[in-house]
């Protein structure tokens, strides 16, 4: 597959642009945060996201998604960091579908797919436990009782994880702290007895949670994938939001670029617009470069998951590490070359370098991606 | 789509046929880039190799097959490359006739210029100098001051150039000149080409810190040009300089030894060099400093992929070359001093007794030409500047 859009994807795109912009703009992320809404998002925008086949982007068509694919929820997911639009996309029509797709029974996908699709449920990961991302750390455990299993453990970092209705939970059961055999994937009710959260606002004003996992019991039907098989299916679908937060941020460093660039012809210092200053010229056409860097590297980690290509882990590394270094950029630049204005709370620019670190943070940053490729390469 | 498979097959038998053995083993020294011209001392596997793929026009695929060319669609293009790749072909003929004036004289040539010096490039008959750049104009070229006057049936040309790579080994020149000193800088200056054994023209090398001398400093002294000899209107130059040097920052930004295809290279060498320690490079720090330098390499060569599927498609990023250039040559610069660092006390022998030692030393002096030849890498910033963000007064 060539690395440019179709003429449907190309369709997608506009369409997302327009709606994120009128339907869930910069502004709503603020009066969300403003007004501590306990929900974090607005689920009347959800409601639409699902109408408009977004939040089913991934889920196949025989179950009522619109199996639009990868590269087009990436444009989704660019069009959401480009607007800074609040909504469980990544962790419900990303992470939840995937989870299903890549390791549910085919009851299992009968049950979800088809509410993910509609907008009516919402799925949270919970998988990492220590503030440093590393997936094969999982230490909650998963005894055999009853027909099914009891988890204990705690989980932070469970992104949308205050308002989820299922869990997708990474437990032990077999096998070392660190091992990437042994863990096991569970479904887990968000209202089952033993499970209780607490909801964390974060700098970006995105919420996760901190779930709590005692004596939990859950059922033989509730495995997803195989006991003690987990790791791979977690793979995939971390791999899945690497590749769409390397969109979001992609989105994230593209508008803040170009706020800044519209800002550098508009500002007047020393009788003349601040754009003219060479020092901040040569920084504007090297973060221009960069940016299409982290187009590529994104676009071709979308198509490597849509392809099923072998290869879809490194790609999807690759566009986290390099997106979310030129996110840095793009956003530390943006608040620098704006001055004072910058650093003020009324400006928007500031949530960008929010939501750039918050995102970059997720699932691995460049040193964990950057030590996850070097492995993949053989050193 | 059956068509190009065709053609991959009857491509593969050909090569498999016609590529001698010595031209697919890696080039190693200079001698075995293959530059045509009348002086060009060339192995025979060189000679044959180039007169075969000349001969098919396959040294210049996508050229019109009427000026020498193969004729070659982008797809049949790529197919070509791809079999030369398989069977590690060598390139038969670089040139400055390739990338740089053939797509000038497409252009801009006249029909005579096109059947008179095409056909010659793509069979390597005759090697090109680019006489651009001035003592008094580097980056700002336009400020040239080689002048040529009109005599009627010829211009005498005066003046001097410098940093002329290869003008010694050179058989023509395609030159910027003052044809007008009365007009404003860009407006006065025409393009010529000229045999370089023209009474007149002389040229003295200069070296390198990287030991050769593969430059000059080139005089005109009172040199006579047949008014054929000029490509497009006087007076136009300009345009045609600006347009053959964007194929020049593509060719120099998305080369293979620049930026282009080399993901995992400096890790292979690290590999063999520093060797693993529980399955990781012996070397921590140096690892880190790799991947993120492989991160970008990568994420480079993607873009010039993508650049190359959009521009299929018929859409494009705006000063392209510039951003190639850019950060390409910035990539390659990097890449060389990781090889230095990879190879630590090793990297730095100058001469030795063993075959190829000093060479990585030189390579990487060399690179550091890479943002400075064919515009650097502040006035490709400016472009983009410009162009592309049309941020004021740049
Ligand atoms: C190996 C090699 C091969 C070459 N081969 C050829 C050849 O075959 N033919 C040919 O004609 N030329 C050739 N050149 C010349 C090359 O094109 C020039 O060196 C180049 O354009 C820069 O000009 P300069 O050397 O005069 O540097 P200057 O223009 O004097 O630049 C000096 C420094 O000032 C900076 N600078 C200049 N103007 C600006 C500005 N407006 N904004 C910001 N910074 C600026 C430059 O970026 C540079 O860092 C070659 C050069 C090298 C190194």
């Amino acid at each position: 597959m060539a690395l440019v859009l179709t003429d449907d994807q190309k369709m997608i795109r506009e369409s997302a642009d327009g709606f994120f912009k009128t339907e869930a703009p910069v502004s709503q992320h603020r009066h969300l945060r403003d007004t501590a809404d306990a929900t974090g998002f607005d689920r009347a925008t959800w409601a639409k996201m699902a109408e408009m086949g977004f939040a089913g982007v991934l889920v196949p068509e025989e179950y009522g998604g619109a199996g639009f694919g990868h590269v087009a929820a990436g444009l989704i997911m660019e069009a959401i960091g480009r607007n800074l639009s609040a909504a469980p996309m990544l962790s419900t029509a990303v992470l939840g579908t995937t989870a299903l797709v890549a390791g549910g029974s085919s009851e299992q996908q009968a049950k979800y797919l088809p509410l993910i699709a509609e907008g009516k449920r919402l799925f949270a990961l919970a998988a990492d436990e220590a503030a440093r991302h590393n997936p094969a750390h999982v230490t909650t455990t998963a005894t055999p009782s009853g027909n099914g299993f009891r988890l204990n453990g705690v989980k932070g970092f469970v992104l949308d994880g205050h308002v989820a209705d299922t869990l997708i939970v990474a437990a032990r059961t077999s096998g070392e702290d660190k091992d990437k055999d042994g863990i096991t994937l569970f479904l887990v009710d968000a209202k089952a007895a033993g499970v209780s959260n607490e909801r964390r606002s974060m700098v970006d004003s995105r919420n996760a949670a901190r779930v709590t996992l005692a004596d939990v019991q859950v059922d033989g039907a509730d495995v997803l994938g195989a006991v003690g098989g987990g790791f791979a299916i977690l793979e995939k679908i971390l791999d899945a939001g690497r590749a769409c937060l390397a969109a979001e941020m992609l989105g994230v460093s593209s508008e803040s670029f170009v706020k800044t660039i519209d800002y550098l012809k508009q500002r007047d210092q020393f009788g003349q617009k601040i754009g003219t200053f060479q020092a901040l010229q040569h920084r504007a056409a090297h973060l221009f470069c960069e940016v299409e860097l982290a187009r590529s590297a994104t676009l071709r980690a979308l198509v490597a998951l849509d392809e099923k290509d072998d290869r879809a882990s490194l790609f999807a590394s690759l566009a986290k590490a390099k997106s979310g270094e030129v996110a840095k950029l793009a956003t530390n630049e943006g608040v620098q070359m704006h001055g004072g204005i910058g650093m003020t709370d009324d400006f928007d620019i500031g949530f960008y370098m929010k939501r750039a670190r918050a995102a970059q943070e997720t699932f691995g940053d460049i040193a964990f991606h950057g030590d996850r490729l070097a492995r993949l390469m053989g050193y | 789509m059956a068509d190009l498979e065709t053609f991959r097959a009857e491509t593969r038998a050909w090569l498999e046929a016609n590529c001698p053995a010595e031209m697919r083993t890696p080039i190693t020294r200079d001698a075995d880039v293959c530059w045509g011209g009348r002086k060009a001392k060339l192995s025979e596997a060189q000679r044959l190799w180039m007169d075969r793929m000349g001969g098919r026009g396959w040294t210049v695929p996508e050229w019109p097959a009427e000026y020498g060319g193969g004729g070659l669609s982008k797809d049949e293009a790529k197919v070509l490359d791809s079999e030369m790749r398989r069977i590690k072909a060598r390139s038969p003929l670089s040139s400055f006739g390739i990338w740089m004036l053939g797509p000038a004289l497409l252009k801009y040539g006249n029909e005579a210029q096109k059947k008179e010096h095409l056909p010659k490039i793509a069979r390597g008959e005759i090697r090109w100098c680019q006489g651009y750049s001035e003592p008094g104009a580097g980056s700002d070229l336009a400020s040239l001051r080689t002048s040529a006057e009109d005599k009627g049936d010829h211009y005498l040309v005066n003046g001097q150039k410098v940093w002329t790579s290869y003008a010694d080994k050179a058989d023509w020149i395609f030159c910027l000149v003052r044809t007008d000193p009365s007009v404003a800088k860009h407006l006065g200056i025409s393009f010529l080409l000229f045999d370089m054994a023209s009474p007149g023209v002389s040229t003295s090398p200069i070296k390198l810190i990287s030991g050769a001398s593969p430059f000059c400093q080139t005089f005109f002294d009172n040199v006579q040009v047949p008014k054929e000899n000029l490509m497009g209107q006087a007076g136009k130059g300009w345009d045609i300089a600006k347009y053959l040097l964007t194929h020049e920052r593509e060719m120099i930004g998305g080369s293979d030894s620049t930026g282009g295809g080399m993901q995992g290279g400096v890790s292979q060498v690290a590999r063999r060099q520093i060797g693993l320690d529980a399955a990781i490079l012996a070397d921590t720090g140096l690892r880190t400093d790799i991947v993120r330098h492989e991160i970008n390499a990568w994420a480079f060569a993607l873009t010039m992929e993508r650049v190359k599927d959009e521009a299929k498609a018929g859409q494009g990023v705006g000063a392209l070359s510039s951003m190639l250039k850019y950060y390409g040559t910035e990539l390659n610069k990097d890449r060389m001093q990781l090889l230095m660092s990879i190879n630590g006390s090793d990297g730095l022998t100058w001469e030795g007794p063993g075959e190829g030692e000093g060479d990585l030393a030189r390579h990487w002096l060399r690179s550091r030409a890479n943002s400075i030849e064919g515009g650097t890498s502040e006035i490709n910033l400016n472009i983009i500047a410009k162009r592309v963000l049309e941020l004021p007064g740049a």
